[in-house]
């Protein structure tokens, strides 16, 4: 292969030297988001399932769940969650033929990325008031 | 020996029957459909939840509304998990990992949504039981 003359032919991009359009990531973030909630998940099925064991087991459940590090599993889960949502809510509007061009596929990306974090200040607030 | 053809065998199966990436797709559509629906409720149910002491939980989750929030919202999301992971393993991985991959996704899957559906029946139905009745092994229970 090395022997073949190149000329100033482009080559087609590698992952490694190509930088990923916003679609891309936003779409690889779907995948990984769908596996990150899983831990605020797998923590509150465990809290529920302590519940109905005794109260020995909830109140170790709790501590957990309401220690500091537990909230941060919940905060990122929730954020997780809200991500996941509004790409899945993009996939509706892929599925009807919409946002597929590469404008409509960047904005709705940002607009993904400011919604969750926006759902996930008000699910904060909510929780706490 | 194997009388079928492979042709034979393959005929009638189709891009769109049962088991294809066309029924994964819409089964995928169907329960994001439903999680959307089920997700702003579920968070709603447990940051309510969340701060109580035990009892309150288990009256809690004994009312209707959280009870079947919260089992629709695991189920389906679980199933959806499943459904999910199964199309990241096609994915990324091949021969023996795809299996033992699928197989784990699965087993996983259903393993949390059996727990979480035992404690919400326990809650709904039976909260003050004791967990287990243990009794020595040499015991006759006679029922009348």
């Amino acid at each position: 292969m090395g022997d073949i003359p190149r000329g100033n032919r482009p080559l087609s991009p590698h992952l490694s030297v190509y930088r990923l359009p916003m679609a891309a990531i936003t779409s690889i973030l779907t995948r990984a988001t769908g596996q990150i909630m899983l831990a605020g998940l797998l923590l509150i099925v465990w809290w529920l399932v302590a519940a109905v064991a005794g109260p020995r087991a909830f109140a170790q459940a709790d501590w957990v769940l309401r220690s500091w590090l537990g909230y941060l599993v919940l905060l990122g889960s929730v954020w997780a969650l809200w991500y996941h949502f509004l790409a899945g809510i993009r996939h509706f509007f892929y599925d009807a033929g919409l946002l597929l061009t590469r404008e409509d596929a960047r904005q709705a990306s940002w607009f993904i990325v400011a919604g969750s974090v926006v759902l996930t200040l008000l699910t904060v607030i909510l929780f706490v008031f | 020996m194997r009388y079928l053809t492979p042709r034979k065998a393959a005929k009638g199966l189709g891009a769109a029957g049962p088991g294809s990436a066309t029924a994964q797709h819409w089964s995928m559509t169907v329960s994001a459909v439903a999680l959307a629906i089920l997700t702003p409720a579920f968070i709603f149910v447990i940051a309510s939840a969340i701060g109580l002491p035990r009892d309150g939980v288990l009256d809690y989750f004994a009312r209707p509304y959280p009870a079947i929030v919260t089992a629709l919202f695991l189920i389906v999301g679980l199933l959806h998990y499943i459904n999910g992971t199964q199309i990241m393993i096609d994915d990324y991985l091949d021969h023996a990992e795809r299996k033992v991959a699928t197989i784990a996704a699965k087993l996983f899957g259903w393993a949390v949504i059996a727990a979480a559906v035992y404690a919400l029946a326990r809650m709904a139905f039976a909260p003050d039981l004791p967990p287990a009745i243990l009794l020595p092994a040499d015991t006759t229970i006679v029922i009348h």
